[in-house]
C-alpha cells in the first residue's frame, strides 16, 4: 500500500499526486514510468513520474482523466492509499551534453518534462520550453516550467497567445527563422508528439518522444505494448518509453490505442452508475425526501 | 512374499466436469478422487522391489511410500512422505506431465497401465487442505542462523528455495514483480486446469515457514542484484522465469486483435478480464480465435478463449500430433471441449481491416521431412498450399525466452546463447560469486517440477557455501 501525501487538482481533468514510495524514489530517474493498481479489482496502468524526492521517499505523477482507472485514482484524496505501485520502470532519458534543446509538452507531459528539463540543465544545456494547451482554463505549471527553463514559449489551441495554436507550427517557424537546436523531446499527446517529429524531420532535428501504447505488465512479459520503429517492433515498456519519433510508426500506435474503445466506455459507464447509485444510497437517508 | 498379488490393470478415471458444461465456467475440469477412488487406486500399486516410479521423478518423491501411506489409511503419514521431498504437491499432482515422467517409469507402464501417481498425489494435498488440523504447519525448533538470502521471483523455484532454506534457518525474502506471488502458476495457468486458491494455499505455507515475500519488486529497476548483495543478502537465488513472449515475426503481426499467449492469459488469470466488468482489465476475443503453437501455453489459451465466448477455436500447428508437446490429459480435454486442431499448418501474413484489427490469416500447408536437431522430424513448406482463414483473433503461443531486465543490470553473470543464465546443473551456481539461478531462466522454458528440483539443489548448495563448507 502506497499512502498519498498529497493530491492537488490542476485543472479540471488533470490532478497532481505525491505518494510515499520511498524504494522507487531512490532509484527514480528522468524518463522513467510506474504502473499502478489502484485497487483489488483495479487494471494495471501506467504513469511517468513527474517527480520525487529521495530523501523524504516520495514520488510524484500528474495525469489526465481519461476513464475508468485514472478516474478512480482521482477520487482518492491525500490519506489515502494505492494499492501498487511497481517501478522505476523503462529505460531513463539518454542526458548528454547536447547544446540547445527544445523541450515541448502538452497536458500530463509536462510532469515528465520538469525533471528532464532540470537534468538536461545540470548537463550544460540550453533549454527552450515549450507548452502547448487547448487554452487558458487547461493551463497549468507554467511559473514552473519557467523556473527551470532559460526560455518559455505558451502556445494555446484558441490562438489567444501569440500567433501559433499549436506546438509544431513553432517548431516549423523557429527552426526555419535558422535559431540552432541540437534536439528535441516531445512529452504529451501524442498528436503533438506526431506533428512535432514530423515538424522536426525536414531540417533533420532528432526528435526524442514519449510513447504511451496500452500496457499490462510492464516489464516485458507480454508485449502488449509493441510499437513499430524504423520497421521493427519493440515494447515500449523495456526498450522505451523514448524513441526517435522519425521513426515510429503513428498510425500503428493510435490504431492499438484504441483496441479497447467500446470496453473502455462500458467500463467508465458502469463506475459512474456504481458511484451514482451509492449517491442515491445516501440521499435516502430516513427523513429525507428523495428527489427522483 | 509367497503369493503374488493379482495385477489389477483398471486405471480409475477421474470425474471431471463435462465437456460442455466446463466450456462455460472457469472452474475447475479435473474433479479429484473421492476417497474410495483414491483407495482404489491406490491399491493397484504393487509396491515393487526397484520401483521405477522414483526414477522418473525429478525431486524423487518417494512415491510407493506414500501411496502405501494411502492404503494404509494414513494420510497424515501420506503428506509428510510427500511434503518431504516435495513442498507443492497440490500443484505438481495436477500439472506435472506424469505421463513423461513418474508414470512413465512407472512398472506397470509397460502394461499400459501405471499407476496414477499424479492424481493421488492430488488427492493426499486435498486432503491436507481439507484437514487443517490434522498436520501442524510451519516447522519449530528450526534455530534463525542470521544469515539472508535474497530470492528473486516468486513461482515454483523461488517458492521452493525460499522454503528450504527457510527450513534450514535461514532468512529468505523473496523480490517479487508482480502484485501476486506465484509466477506462471498464477498469471500463466488458468484457473480451471490450477485453482488460484490452491497456488495461495501454497504460497502462504511458504510464508508459514519465515519467508517474507516483497511484491512489486522488480529486480534490475527498484535494486539490482549486486546492490541486493552489498546491502545485507549473503546470497541471491535467480529465479524470474523465462517469461518474455516470442512473436511468429510476419507481417501483420501487430495488429490489434492479435495477443501474445501471455498478454492472454495474464490479462484472463492474472487480472481476471473473464470476471469484466466487474474487473476492471478488459479482453476481446472474437467468434473465430486461431492459437499458433500446440504446447500447454498453447492449450490454455484455446481453452480460455472457448470459456471467454468464442464459437471457433483453432490450434494451428506446423507439425503432426505426435510432436505436440502439451500434456495428453490436456490435449485431451481441449479436444473434448471442442478446439480443433488443424495439424501441418503454417501461417505467414495476418490481414486486418481499416482499423487496423485482424481479420484474417494465411496459412499454408506443411509436411515433415529429415528430423532436425530437436529429433523431431522438421517441417517443410509445401508448394502451392496457401489459403485464407477468417479470424477476429489470433494468439502466437510460441514460448518465452528469458526476460533480459535482470541479465543486463548484473555485472558478471554469464548466459548461454539462448539467453538464459549459465548454471551449473548440480548446484545451481552462476558465473558469479554468491549467485545461484534455477527454473526456466536457468533451462529455458521447462516444468513446475524440474524448477523446484534445481531450487532445491540450489538450496543445499547455498547452504553449504555459507556455512564455508564451498
Ligand atoms: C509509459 C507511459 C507513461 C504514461 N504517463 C502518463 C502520465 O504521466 N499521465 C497520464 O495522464 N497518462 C499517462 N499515460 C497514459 C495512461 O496510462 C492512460 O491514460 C491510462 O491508462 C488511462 O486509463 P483509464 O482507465 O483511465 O482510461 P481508459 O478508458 O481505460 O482508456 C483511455 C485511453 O487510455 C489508454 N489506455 C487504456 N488502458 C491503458 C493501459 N493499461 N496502459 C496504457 N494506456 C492505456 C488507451 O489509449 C485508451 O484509449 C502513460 C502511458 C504510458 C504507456
Ligand atoms: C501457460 C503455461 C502453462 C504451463 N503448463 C505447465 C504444466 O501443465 N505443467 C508443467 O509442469 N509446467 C507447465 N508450464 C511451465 C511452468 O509453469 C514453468 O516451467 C515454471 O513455472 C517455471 O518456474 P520458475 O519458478 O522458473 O518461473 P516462473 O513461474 O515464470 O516465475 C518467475 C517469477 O519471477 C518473477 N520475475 C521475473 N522477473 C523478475 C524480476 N526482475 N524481479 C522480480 N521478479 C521477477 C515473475 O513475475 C514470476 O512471478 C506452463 C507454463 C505456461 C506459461
Ligand atoms: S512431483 Fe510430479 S513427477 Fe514427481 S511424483 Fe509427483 S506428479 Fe510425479
Ligand atoms: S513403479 Fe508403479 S507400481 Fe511400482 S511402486 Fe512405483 S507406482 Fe507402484
Ligand atoms: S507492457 Fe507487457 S511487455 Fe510491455
Amino acid at each position: 500500500m502506497y499512502k498519498i501525501v498529497k493530491k492537488e487538482v490542476l485543472v479540471p481533468n488533470t490532478v497532481y499526486l505525491k505518494a510515499e514510495a520511498p524504494e522507487i524514489a531512490r532509484k527514480a530517474e528522468p524518463g522513467q514510468f510506474v504502473i499502478l493498481r489502484v485497487d483489488e479489482v483495479g487494471e494495471r496502468f501506467p504513469l511517468s513520474l513527474a517527480g520525487w524526492d529521495k530523501k523524504a521517499g516520495t514520488l510524484e505523477v500528474l495525469f489526465l482523466i481519461m476513464g475508468r482507472s485514472t478516474m478512480k485514482l482521482s477520487a482518492l484524496g491525500e490519506g489515502d492509499c494505492i494499492r501498487d505501485i511497481v517501478g522505476p520502470l523503462g529505460r531513463p532519458t539518454e542526458i548528454e551534453s547536447y547544446g540547445d534543446t527544445l523541450c515541448v509538452c502538452s497536458t500530463f507531459g509536462v510532469g515528465p518534462m520538469i525533471p528532464l528539463i532540470k537534468a538536461l540543465k545540470k548537463k550544460g544545456n540550453k533549454v527552450t520550453s515549450v507548452m502547448e494547451a487547448k487554452d487558458e482554463a487547461f493551463l497549468f505549471w507554467e511559473d514552473r516550467l519557467k523556473s527551470v527553463s532559460d526560455e518559455t514559449h505558451v502556445v494555446l489551441g484558441d490562438g489567444s497567445r501569440g500567433e501559433y495554436r499549436r506546438a509544431s507550427e513553432f517548431l516549423t517557424k523557429h527552426l526555419k527563422s535558422g535559431n540552432k537546436v541540437d534536439r528535441v523531446f516531445a512529452f504529451g499527446r501524442v498528436f503533438m508528439m506526431m506533428e512535432c517529429s514530423q515538424a522536426t524531420k525536414p531540417f533533420g532535428v532528432k526528435t526524442i518522444v514519449g510513447l504511451t501504447p496500452i500496457m499490462v505488465d510492464g516489464t516485458g512479459m507480454c508485449g502488449c505494448c509493441r510499437v513499430s520503429v524504423g520497421g521493427e517492433t519493440k515494447f515500449t515498456c523495456v526498450d522505451g518509453p523514448e524513441f526517435d519519433g522519425h521513426s515510429v510508426d503513428w498510425g500503428l500506435l493510435v490504431k492499438r490505442k484504441r483496441a479497447y474503445l467500446r470496453e473502455e466506455a462500458l467500463a467508465f459507464d458502469l463506475w459512474q452508475l456504481d458511484k451514482l447509485r451509492r449517491i442515491a444510497e445516501l440521499s435516502e437517508l430516513p427523513g429525507r425526501v428523495s428527489v427522483v | 512374499m509367497t503369493e503374488k498379488p493379482k495385477l489389477n490393470l483398471n486405471r480409475v478415471p477421474i470425474p471431471k466436469q463435462a465437456p460442455e458444461a466446463r466450456r462455460e465456467n472457469f472452474s475447475e475440469v479435473a474433479l479429484g478422487y473421492a476417497e474410495e477412488q483414491a483407495l482404489e487406486e491406490a491399491s493397484r500399486c504393487i509396491d515393487c522391489k526397484k520401483p521405477g516410479c522414483k526414477d522418473g521423478c525429478p525431486v524423487y518423491v518417494d512415491i510407493p511410500g506414500f501411496i502405501k501411506a494411502i492404503q494404509n489409511g494414513d494420510m497424515p503419514e501420506a503428506v509428510r512422505i510427500l511434503k518431504s521431498k516435495n513442498s507443492l504437491p497440490g500443484i505438481c499432482g495436477r500439472v506435472c506431465p506424469q505421463e513423461t515422467q513418474c508414470e512413465l517409469t512407472c512398472n506397470l507402464a509397460k502394461k499400459d497401465a501405471p499407476i496414477a501417481i499424479g492424481r493421488l498425489e492430488r488427492y493426499v494435498a486435498d486432503w491436507e487442505i481439507a484437514h487443517p488440523e490434522a498436520i501442524r504447519r510451519g516447522e519449530e525448533g528450526v534455530n534463525c542462523n542470521g544469515r539472508r538470502v535474497a530470492v528473486v521471483g516468486s513461482g515454483p523455484a523461488g517458492l521452493t528455495c525460499a522454503a528450504d532454506l527457510a527450513r534450514l534457518g535461514y532468512e529468505a525474502v523473496i523480490f517479487e514483480a508482480l502484485h501476486v506471488a506465484g509466477g506462471v502458476l498464477m498469471y500463466g495457468i488458468p484457473e480451471f486446469r490450477l485453482p488460484k486458491t490452491i497456488v495461495q494455499g501454497e504460497v502462504d505455507y511458504v510464508k508459514s515457514l519465515g519467508v517474507e515475500i516483497r511484491l512489486n519488486h522488480v529486480i534490475g529497476k527498484i535494486a539490482t542484484v549486486d546492490e541486493l548483495l552489498e546491502n545485507g543478502f549473503d546470497a541471491v537465488f535467480l529465479a524470474p522465469g523465462a517469461g518474455a513472449p516470442m512473436f511468429l515475426d510476419i507481417p501483420g503481426e501487430n495488429l490489434s486483435g492479435i495477443y501474445s499467449a501471455n498478454e492472454f492469459l495474464t490479462r484472463t488469470n492474472l487480472m481476471k478480464a473473464y470476471l469484466f466488468p466487474q474487473y476492471d482489465t478488459p479482453i476481446q476475443v472474437g467468434k473465430r480465435v486461431a492459437v499458433f503453437g500446440a504446447g500447454n501455453v498453447a492449450m490454455d489459451a484455446s481453452r480460455c478463449a472457448l470459456r471467454l465466448g468464442a464459437e471457433e477455436v483453432y490450434i494451428v500447428y506446423r507439425r503432426s500430433r505426435t510432436e505436440m508437446p502439451a500434456r495428453l490429459e490436456e490435449r485431451e480435454n481441449a479436444e473434448e471441449e471442442g478446439v480443433i486442431f488443424k495439424l501441418l499448418t503454417n501461417p505467414s501474413r495476418f490481414l486486418g481491416d481499416q482499423r487496423s484489427i485482424v481479420r484474417a490469416v494465411q496459412l499454408h500447408e506443411m509436411e515433415l521431412g529429415e528430423p532436425d536437431a530437436s529429433g523431431r522430424r522438421r517441417p517443410i513448406r509445401k508448394p502451392d498450399s496457401e489459403f485464407m482463414m477468417e479470424i477476429d483473433t489470433a494468439i502466437p503461443a510460441l514460448g518465452t525466452r528469458p526476460n533480459p531486465i535482470i541479465p543486463s543490470t548484473t555485472k558478471g553473470l554469464e548466459l548461454t546463447k539462448w539467453g538464459t543464465v549459465l548454471t551449473d546443473e548440480a548446484t545451481g551456481r552462476t558465473s558469479k560469486e554468491r549467485v545461484w539461478c534455477g527454473g526456466d531462466m536457468a533451462t529455458g522454458a521447462a516444468t513446475v517440477i524440474s524448477a523446484m528440483g534445481a531450487a532445491r539443489r540450489a538450496a543445499i548448495s547455498i547452504d553449504i557455501y555459507l556455512k564455508g563448507g564451498n
